[in-house]
């Protein structure tokens, strides 16, 4: 049995159902983005360490040009190591039948004996290849399912220079390619990259490799110190061409992963707080004016008997409705989008599982954050009741007070009419309230630019690295350093209309203590596929003594132009070389330092060679050059950088539709929920004079008017301040994305603030509309009668 | 008719301003059918004032709002100089408000937000023809409180100022619901000197609702209402001016 005070409970809540719901929205929202965004980062990161574990994901990684076996020993003994796995890992070029393009690959080799005790597989489809079979091979799932492979299908690949017909036995997903991002490419194409593994003997044999290894990976015992033994392994390898071990958080995929992770707790950190102060200024607006018309109720309730605090929980409980409301519609979003978002995960990353992790604690912790933020916002409107005598309540209240705007008379007067004076007066007269609602807009303006700008942002970041730096159609690169003569020979391949040679030596780059390892890539003095751009983007020319960092470089190791930076070839002998850092330049992706190639040739001091050459196509003889490429065994790989590019817009154009109807949505709730309420609000306080001018002959468009002009006044006044906080917001997501693999620049166009503002605009007139209906239904009469 | 055409002041023009008859009112609220009217014949004519007396729910209100357009008729006819306000448009009764009709209220309906002569203003800027609220304010003696909010004005001001407000577009009727239902005597017969000095100079044909019947010595006509119909009138033979008005 309901008391009766339980009752009206439930008759306002219905009485009042659409404030109920407007705000239930605005809660529900941030009950959405909590579960979603909280829940998407321990999906992917509990997943991660599951299969980690699972299946032994190594925590050093190392490569040589070629090591003796023996040396597994060594590195099993140094202390802190678990396990240690020694492979031959190659780079392929595959043809696969409808491709007309060569796809890159990389060749894993499988342990001849019993399985792999690091970086273990997991057999989705068929069955390991047998030691003895060299024409099978296990390929990575998303590359079988972009080609539609079954285990018994055949696909041909270019094994060191000769073609090799191989049979897929089975599909399998591994913890090293969770997320396999291809050569060149930005965003995984899993048709264009495929992850092969094959028995040792076979790599071994093609490659010339028996009783060698390339690669090592190594599992550590806990608390082990991944730098000591990454230094430990340096040592190791050091004379037989070892590139530098390094940790996890270098590994490509392990990074991506990185990447995402923190991506999704930078949104985390910038959406629902957003919502849970709109619903916080929602609550408490909607509660002092059901307070202030329900004073003499309160008073007649505390006259019978009833105590202030049980007068103050009906009204909590009323707030605790409405954020039950939210908690209900959020949290079937909620694991509805989290649904979709780890579908969309799946796409990118390959898990042998991936749940959306919707545990029963977080709905818990979104439903607890959600009560605070509402009760926060009650908090006031609920003392008031408190503190409120009961024979002051059964009094009106003292009429309204309004104060001049400053600036009267005189020109109040000449400029405005009096409706809008009224207008006016009246936001003036609560600038809190009418900040607070300018505010609450301006949320909408600023998460729709946060969410808009990130395409601003890709938009000059496809700009920049494809049609400003990296304007060639195909990166080819050799099998190992060549003789500069490679390069004519790939000037003659058909279709080839211009290529620029390119060296990649990886290195040990320190100032004073500070050491970062990372590829210094040299090149022609001045090149005009690839080009290094200055700060004003005009090519620079790469000095013959020096080198030029990028930005997050320079920063890493506390450089500036001028100092000198501490170079260690890693390949070569002990060597520590001092370069002065010859200037600084803006790069988005990865870490990048440049040298002019004679100077780099110079200084690794063996001769003349190139890692490969960038080259411009001809597009009507694209078939002749792959087919050329896929012939010729100096070539280990090919990028094509013109696919990537449409790789990469096609996969944002499709997360930009998606991306925007979301956002979309979630801005039209903020201000629904805001300029709704703010102009029931603005009604129910104002109905008697609204009204009052109806009597006196004014038209129901010139009443109306009144409440359009304020809420426009409000809603002018958030664009401003939506784009200033949007831009803020745009900032600090630029700054959370920014990782080693890449940097988002925050660039905000003109037309994102124009869009922004156009949709919350028209969200706040629809919701203006909404309520003006009322007015036209407003009693003239009954409003007469009664004292305010 | 006859009989009240000829016991009508000389002053005042033949054809009545307002023309009632037959009205009936019939509210529906919920499953209750009220009458409030049951079936009104009344005349008011041009320059005449006339005081409507009545107890609570006599229907006195109902009336006045049916022939300030604010409500409609169930039945019968309300001619304003000829013309049906049954037969008014929502658009048509607005435009009538606001050109022929001012309101005086108990509760003065002042706007807070406008400060006195605001509130005049809010009324000449639509007006056809209106005086300056700074006429109309000192029509009502408060030419050196123009500048307050409703707020900071006594009771007696704001209804002055309501008053001022009514009568600055020169409307031909002047309804007033108990204009001083909510003042002291003192106070209220500030107001009612407003009121009959309004209908003094300018001619405004002006029907007070009142249950004061103090006031109707004030009056050239008093009807007495009873359960929703007229049950007398009588003519004020020997007006009194309204600072004589016993409270």
């Amino acid at each position: 049995m309901l008391s009766a005070l339980d009752r009206k409970l439930v008759r306002d809540l219905t009485r009042l159902w659409a404030q109920v719901l407007a705000v239930g929205l605005v809660i529900a929202c941030g009950v959405m983005t909590i579960v979603l965004f909280v829940g998407a980062t321990r999906s992917l990161d509990e997943t991660r360490s599951a299969f980690y574990e699972r299946y032994r994901f190594a925590s050093v990684f190392a490569s040589a040009n070629r090591a003796p076996e023996r040396l597994k020993r060594d590195l099993a003994a140094i202390e802190g190591v678990a396990a240690v796995e020694t492979r031959i890992v190659k780079d392929l070029i595959l043809d696969i039948d409808g491709m007309i393009e060569p796809a890159a690959g990389i060749a894993v080799s499988l342990p001849d004996a019993g399985e792999a005790r690091v970086n273990r597989l997991y057999l989705r489809q068929g069955r390991l290849p047998e030691p003895d079979r060299s024409d099978e091979v296990a390929v990575v799932e998303t590359f079988a399912s972009a080609h539609g492979f079954r285990p018994g299908d055949r696909f041909r690949a270019q094994i060191n220079g000769k073609s090799r017909e191989l049979t897929i036995t089975g599909v399998v997903l591994s913890p090293e390619f969770i997320y396999a991002i291809g050569p060149g490419d930005m965003v995984p194409d899993q048709r264009r990259y495929g992850i092969l593994f094959m028995p040792r003997k076979t790599l071994a044999a093609a490659f010339d490799m028996t009783g060698s290894f390339n690669s090592a990976v190594l599992t550590t015992l806990r608390n082990a110190d991944v730098e000591v033994i990454t230094e430990a392994v340096d040592d190791l390898l050091r004379h037989y061409g070892g590139t530098g071990a390094y940790g996890r958080e270098d590994q490509t995929s392990h990074a991506f992963l990185d990447a995402e992770l923190t991506q999704l707790e930078a949104m985390a950190g910038v959406i629902p707080p957003i919502f849970l102060f709109v619903s916080a200024f929602l609550v408490n607006m909607i509660l002092s004016r059901l307070i202030a018309l329900e004073r003499e109720q309160i008073g007649l309730l505390k006259a019978s008997g009833y105590t202030s605090v049980g007068v103050a929980w009906h009204y909590a409980k009323m707030v605790l409705a409405i954020v039950l409301v939210g908690l209900v519609i959020g949290s079937v979003a909620g694991a509805w989008l989290g649904g979709s978002l780890a579908r969309l995960y799946a796409q990118f990353f390959s898990f042998p599982f991936l749940v959306f992790a919707g545990s029963a604690d977080l709905y818990v912790i979104a439903a607890v954050v959600s009560v605070i933020a509402a009760l926060a916002g009650a908090a006031s409107a609920i003392r008031t009741v408190v503190a409120l005598p009961p024979a002051v309540a059964m009094r009106p209240p003292a009429p309204a007070n309004y104060r001049s705007l400053g600036l009267d008379l005189g020109i109040l007067h000449s400029v405005f009419s009096q409706l809008t004076t009224m207008a006016l007066r009246h936001l003036w007269r609560n600038p809190v309230r009418t900040g607070l609602t300018a505010l609450g807009t301006s949320f909408s303006v600023a998460l729709l630019v946060t969410a808009l700008f990130s395409f601003d942002s890709i938009d000059h970041m496809i700009d920049q690295i494809f049609f400003q730096t990296s304007r060639e159609d195909a990166v080819i690169a050799f099998a190992g350093d060549r003789h500069p003569d490679a390069l004519r020979a790939v000037r003659r391949m058909p279709g080839i209309l211009a290529a620029e040679p390119y060296r990649q030596v990886p290195v040990t780059m320190s100032n004073r203590h500070i050491e970062e390892r990372l590829v210094l890539e040299g090149l022609p003095s001045m090149t005009d596929l690839t080009r290094v751009l200055d700060r004003d983007q005009l090519p620079l020319a790469l000095p013959s003594n020096g080198i030029v960092l990028s930005d997050r470089v320079a920063e890493r190791l506390d450089l500036r132009v001028g100092d000198l930076a501490s170079i260690e070839v890693m390949q070569q002998d002990d060597r520590i070389v001092h370069v002065p850092v010859a200037g600084t330049i803006q790069s988005l992706v990865g870490l990048t330092a440049y040298m002019d190639l004679e100077a780099l040739n110079r200084l690794v001091r063996d001769g003349d060679r190139i890692s490969g050459a960038r080259v411009k196509l001809d597009a009507d003889r694209l078939g002749q050059t792959y087919a050329a490429v896929k012939e010729t065994p100096g070539i280990s790989s090919i990028a094509l950088t013109n696919l990537s590019r449409a790789n990469f817009r096609a996969t944002i154009e499709e997360n930009i539709v998606i991306s925007i109807t979301i956002y979309t949505v979630l801005a039209v709730i903020i201000t629904f929920g805001v300029i709704y309420n703010s102009a029931r609000i603005q009604l129910s306080e104002r109905g008697r004079e609204l009204a009052s001018l109806r009597v006196f002959g004014f038209t129901r468009g010139e009443v109306s008017s009144i409440l359009m002009i304020e809420l426009g006044v409000v809603v002018l006044f958030a664009q401003p301040l939506g784009w200033a906080l949007g831009y803020g917001f745009a900032w600090s997501v630029a700054q959370g994305f920014e990782s080693d693999l890449y940097r988002i620049p925050l660039v905000v166009e003109q037309s994102t603030y124009t869009t922004a503002s156009l949709v919350v605009t028209a969200a706040a007139v629809v919701s203006a509309l909404a309520v003006r209906r009322r007015i036209d239904r407003l009693d003239l009469i009954e409003v007469l009668k009664t004292r305010e | 008719m006859l009989y009240l055409a000829i016991m009508s002041p000389s002053h005042h023009g033949t054809e009545p301003v307002f023309d009632v008859t037959g009205v009936t009112k019939v509210y529906t609220s919920g499953e209750v059918e009220v009458r409030a009217l049951a079936g009104i014949d009344l005349q008011l004519f041009a320059g005449e004032i006339a005081v409507l007396l009545g107890p609570s729910g006599s229907g006195k209100s109902t009336l006045l709002n049916i022939i300030g357009g604010l409500d409609r008729a169930t039945s019968g006819s309300v001619l304003f100089n000829g013309r049906d306000l049954t037969d008014f448009s929502d658009r048509q009764l607005t435009r009538f408000r606001r050109d022929h009709i001012g309101f005086v209220f108990q509760f003065y309906n002042l706007i807070p937000s406008l400060t006195a002569w605001e509130n005049v203003s809010l009324v000449t800027e639509v007006a056809r023809d209106p005086m300056t609220p700074d006429e109309a304010l000192a029509m009502v003696n408060l030419t050196d409180r123009m500048s307050h909010f409703p707020a900071q004005l006594s009771g007696g001001e704001q209804q002055r100022v309501a008053i001022a407000r009514a009568i600055a577009k020169r409307p031909e009727v002047l309804l007033c619901d108990e204009p001083t239902g909510a003042l002291d005597s003192k106070t209220g017969v500030i107001v009612l000197e407003a009121l009959t000095r309004i209908n003094t100079e300018f001619g405004t044909t002006t029907a007070i609702i009142t249950h004061n019947a103090g006031i109707q010595q004030i009056a050239h006509r008093v009807f007495q209402f009873l359960d929703g119909r007229i049950a007398s009138m009588h003519v004020n033979e020997a007006r009194i001016a309204a600072t004589e008005v016993e409270w």
